[in-house]
């Protein structure tokens, strides 16, 4: 795509060199009408403008203003922030409650690789011949579009003692298993991992039915006549194909693990050792006032995903990222 | 012999997994009918004595649910027209000029990508605040519509789909640029449009991390909040709760039914980007 454009360039800088006077009465053929060079030279900046300006000042500020912040004893709201070095930092990886925040994203992290596990199950049965395949898809993906916040209620009440899980492992002769699902903290990060499973799992299977389904029938007609069973072909044909989304599905599910906020939130509040790093560090910003060391952690939080993307990238060196 | 054990065991797998997804909706919508009392002491999966229609009508009066959905739709209206400008203007920038800088706005761009928006609100905050948007509906706007680089992925895409000899001919006709970008670019940029405005609509109807940390004034509450507000009054009312859960999933099921296709193709070309 970068070669297209460079025409256009070479046409506008044909046109200044031969006639730099009459610039503006003159038509280039094919070019630009009526619009003067300049003008057009600057029309790709004045349609750049609010885009840029918005992305720089929600994106790219609060980033470099996150790393001053983490190296000062900020408040949020005192006029002076004094330099404190690297203690906030200290604090966030020495401060037990803090590090037991990246302790319950490895339950999510854990969670994603469950989660992923079934959407390739289900993609791949649901990729060949199976009856009413629009409902068990619609199905399987809807939770996905369900606010965060009616999940949330949903399984309170799902998981309350007596309620919903109670019921089906009491007719089921199993009460020796019933728990206090999200009250007791042995168990409360499970519950609340398996919740998000619920949730998520529809978007990974959707993403991988459209990779696999991308994958020409040819391909499979002739495995069959070479005679490829189903876990052949699953084996040699669909995994390789979808390695990318898979690659993909990675990345997110560790970014995702991190950044888990809305269902224990809703749920559990963060109570019986179920805080996460997001509602810890939105705890420490706007309750306790301690935005330098809210900062230092969301740094870290940051520089892991940055991190991980990149070892990803480097792994997994054929996903070409198409830029433009 | 084979055949017929992975079929059964491929339908079994599906009704089990149709089952753990419905269950939990299916004893909400339950307890949406059921009387105060009658949730109590009834077993979850025992059918409402009388299908009325109580909750819903207090849940929706009491929990201030119109204003809610009223919040939603102002905002989503405001940040998808934001977004689609946007969109466009930059899609259009990058891909029909060639300019100093353009490849660093594309990496610009790239990059932002991979900086999830939560781990930034702590210092995004300060901005909105300075600005003296907090606690207005524009903070919202203006998040919605500024970090969304998905979409203006999405646009990028179909941008180049778009031929080139469609702006040169109404440029050889002395249309100027402004004009070419609004009557020839964005009326050709509907299939974007339609994906952007469906995927950002549902991610707007669902966000709750933004409007509750921005927006407290309950007068503003979107509809996540102001089912989130349900825990306080409502605590331990759970049928009204239910009916509150209900009314929130009842328009995303019947956009679903209607949209299904494009709803798949939005979040599979919004996902691997």
């Amino acid at each position: 795509m970068t070669t297209a454009p460079s025409s256009l360039q070479a046409s506008t800088t044909a046109a200044t060199a031969a006639d730099g006077v009459a610039r503006t009465a003159r038509r280039r053929p094919g070019g630009t009408g009526g619009v003067p060079a300049w003008s057009r030279r600057l029309t790709p900046y004045l349609f750049l403008l609010v885009p840029l300006a918005l992305l720089v000042l929600l994106t790219y500020v609060p980033v470099a203003n996150m790393f001053w912040y983490s190296v000062t004893d900020w408040d949020g709201l005192d006029k002076v922030k004094n330099f404190v070095g690297l203690e906030n930092y200290a604090e966030v990886f020495t401060d037990p409650d803090n590090v037991r925040v990246f302790y319950v994203s490895l339950y999510y992290f854990g969670a994603s690789f469950v989660q992923m596990a079934l959407a390739l199950y289900f993609a791949t049965i649901l990729s060949f011949k199976v009856r009413a395949k629009n409902l068990w898809k619609g199905i399987l993906f809807f939770p996905y579009l369900i606010n965060g916040v009616a999940i949330g209620l949903i399984f309170l009440n799902f998981l309350q003692p007596g309620g919903g899980l109670d019921t089906v492992l009491l007719t089921a002769g199993l009460e020796s298993l019933v728990q206090q699902w999200t009250g007791d903290p042995e168990i409360a990060n499970f519950s609340l991992a398996a919740v998000s499973v619920w949730r998520y799992m529809g978007l990974n299977f959707v993403m991988f039915l459209g990779a696999i389904s991308s994958i020409s029938s040819e391909i499979y007609e002739a495995a069959e006549i070479d005679g490829a069973t189903r876990w052949h072909q699953f084996w040699h044909i669909i995994l390789p194909s979808i390695r990318p989304i898979l690659g993909l599905s990675f990345i997110l599910a560790i970014s995702g693990a991190l950044s888990v906020f809305e269902i224990p939130f809703v749920m559990t509040n963060g109570g019986n050792g179920t805080e996460t790093f997001v509602i810890r560090t939105i705890w420490m910003a706007f309750n306790r006032n301690t935005v330098g060391l809210a900062s230092a952690m969301a740094v870290v939080l940051l520089v892991i995903v940055l991190l991980v993307t990149w070892l990803q990238r480097r792994l997994v060196p054929e996903r070409e990222v198409d830029l433009t | 012999m084979t055949r017929a054990i992975t079929g059964t065991l491929k339908y079994t797998s599906l009704v089990v997994a149709s089952v753990v997804t419905l269950l939990p909706l299916g004893l909400i919508l339950f307890g949406s009918f059921k009387t105060g009392q009658e949730f109590l002491a009834t077993n979850p999966f025992a059918l409402p004595q009388s299908w009325t229609f109580d909750n819903y009508v207090t849940a929706f009066t009491r929990g201030d649910m119109a204003l809610g959905f009223l919040n939603t739709v102002i905002i989503f209206v405001a940040a998808i027209a934001g977004t689609i400008l946007i969109g466009a203007a930059t899609a259009y920038a990058v891909d029909r000029f060639s300019f100093v800088g353009r490849g660093a706005v594309l990496n610009l761009f790239l990059l932002a990508t991979l900086v999830p928006g939560v781990t930034t609100q702590v210092a995004t905050f300060q901005i909105i605040n300075g600005l003296g948007l907090y606690n207005t509906r524009w903070a919202l706007i203006l998040l919605f519509m500024g970090t969304d680089i998905i979409s203006v992925y999405i646009f990028l895409q179909f941008m180049r789909a778009i031929p080139r000899s469609l702006d040169e001919a109404a440029m050889i006709e002395g249309a100027g640029h402004l004009r070419i970008f609004f009557q020839i670019i964005l009326p050709n940029l509907k299939p974007a449009i339609a994906t952007v405005v469906i995927i950002k609509g549902i991610g707007i109807y669902n966000e709750f991390f933004l409007p509750f940390l921005y927006l407290p004034d309950p007068d503003l509450r979107p509809i996540s909040t102001s089912l989130f507000a349900f825990k306080g009054p409502f605590g331990s009312q759970w049928e009204i709760i239910s009916a509150g859960v209900i009314i929130t999933i009842v328009p995303i099921l019947v956009l679903f039914l209607f949209l299904q296709r494009y709803i798949y193709n939005g979040f599979t070309s919004g996902a691997t980007k």
